[in-house]
């Protein structure tokens, strides 16, 4: 980090676009002798937090039977994501919508704060664009996935592992196979988020570096950076539904387990 | 990459349990029940109404029906009304019209009588005159008054020759 800022102070050729994914101490917590430091990134997903319930408390404040605009936002939500459930999973999912609704809006939260860097200025942060955010929470979802699998089947969930039509002389590479694309689950849910996020976030700020550093022909990249911040926007709720819907599909292995 | 630095990993990992547990139970609790009642609230109303509606309709059919029914009553009841009228009215006329043929009747047979009576007392004193007459004339030529009856005589059987 020091020698980084050393780089930015010589070359004077912009800040480092990897900047934005420092995490920042704001002040220092001790957990039980665990770390456990109030950061920009805590303060993000505060934010997000806050504000999505805030937002949706406020906008069904009304409790109109004819929707307002904001209600409407809650319920299409609301309604998007409980469709989402009960036709990936079917009426069994109904138990875990909220925690998929959850999810979905979380996610979203800190992907579209990212979005957002001025009122915090160099504490802004996107949750989201952190490997181990993403992989903690791809992890926690696929314990819980094998939890339920294990709950509701038995061993007999081991049959996820063994297709059905499928010739026995194949057999063994095609339980390997399946094995190892259901250990995978955690990696490929986290490494997507976080990939599409970072990347996102670092050719924004290299196209931003390059307005500031061009003067007046900075318009070209300025220009540029019009259509990629809508499809930033666009890949953070794409992200957010990609991750839920996922979720949904592990869920639905785990609870009907037809293959 | 700074998101590989471990340095923070024990603080995110912490504050994103911390934070996602909190928010589940915020959404669990609070915000999927609002949202939840809200619309399906909404869905009876739209039921309730749409049976509403239905029972309504049928209502409507049940009472037009029962209008055609009355009008086509009173429609028949009307018929029915005319048709009496309509024959007391015959029979009036009839009645009245026997009445007044009848007293034509019995005046013409009055008068029939009157003009026979008229005319049999004339016949009468045609006799009288001619039996007066016929003294006069004989008593004037023969100077003798023949008797009344043999003049009688006379006259009838020259009358009915």
């Amino acid at each position: 980090m020091a020698a980084e800022t050393q780089i930015e102070q010589a070359g004077g050729s912009g800040p480092n676009p990897m900047a934005q994914f420092e995490v920042k101490r704001i002040f220092d917590i001790d957990l039980m002798g665990y770390d456990a430091s109030f950061t920009n990134s805590s303060l993000f997903m505060i934010l997000g937090v806050v504000l999505t319930s805030t937002f949706l408390i406020f906008a069904m404040r009304k409790k109109s039977m004819i929707p307002g605009r904001l209600q409407s936002i809650a319920e299409l939500s609301y309604n998007f994501i409980y469709d989402m459930v009960l036709s990936a999973i079917g009426p069994k999912g109904i138990k875990y919508f909220p925690f998929v609704f959850t999810l979905f809006l979380f996610i979203l939260a800190m992907n579209m704060l990212g979005m957002f860097t001025l009122p915090l200025g160099h504490l802004s942060f996107t949750v989201t664009s952190h490997i181990i955010v993403t992989f903690a929470i791809a992890m926690a979802i696929f314990l819980g996935v094998t939890v339920i699998g294990f709950k509701n089947h038995g061993f007999g969930f081991l049959k996820l592992f063994v297709p059905s039509g499928v010739p026995a002389l194949l057999l063994p590479l095609i339980i390997v196979i399946e094995i190892i694309s259901y250990l995978s689950r955690p990696i490929s849910l986290s490494v997507r988020l976080f990939a599409n996020m970072m990347v996102g976030h670092t050719l924004l700020k290299v196209l931003g570096s390059f307005v500031a550093a061009l003067g007046v022909a900075g318009i070209g990249p300025l220009l540029l950076m019009i259509p990629f911040t809508g499809l930033e926007i666009l890949v953070a709720f794409l992200q957010a539904f990609v991750f839920a819907v996922l979720t949904c599909i592990y869920l639905n292995d785990a609870i009907n387990l037809h293959h | 990459m700074p998101q590989l630095n471990p340095e923070f990993f024990a603080p995110q990992l912490i504050w994103l349990a911390l934070t996602f547990i909190v928010f589940y139970f915020i959404m669990s609790r609070k915000i999927v029940p609002l949202i939840g009642n809200v619309i399906e609230k909404r869905e009876e109303r739209i039921s309730s109404d749409l049976k509403k509606a239905e029972t309504l309709k049928k209502d409507l059919s049940e009472a037009i029906a029962s209008y055609e029914q009355a009008i086509a009553e009173a429609r028949s009841k009307a018929y029915d009304i005319v048709q009496a009228n309509q024959k007391k009215l015959s029979a009036e006329v009839e009645a009245e019209q026997k009445l007044v043929e009848d007293q034509i009747d019995q005046k013409t047979k009055d008068s029939e009588q009157r003009i026979a009576a008229a005319r049999d007392t004339a016949l009468a004193q045609i006799n009288d005159i001619a039996v007066g007459t016929t003294e006069e004339i004989l008593q004037s030529l023969t100077g003798s008054k023949p008797s009344g009856d043999k003049v009688l005589d006379a006259i009838s059987s020259v009358s009915s020759s």
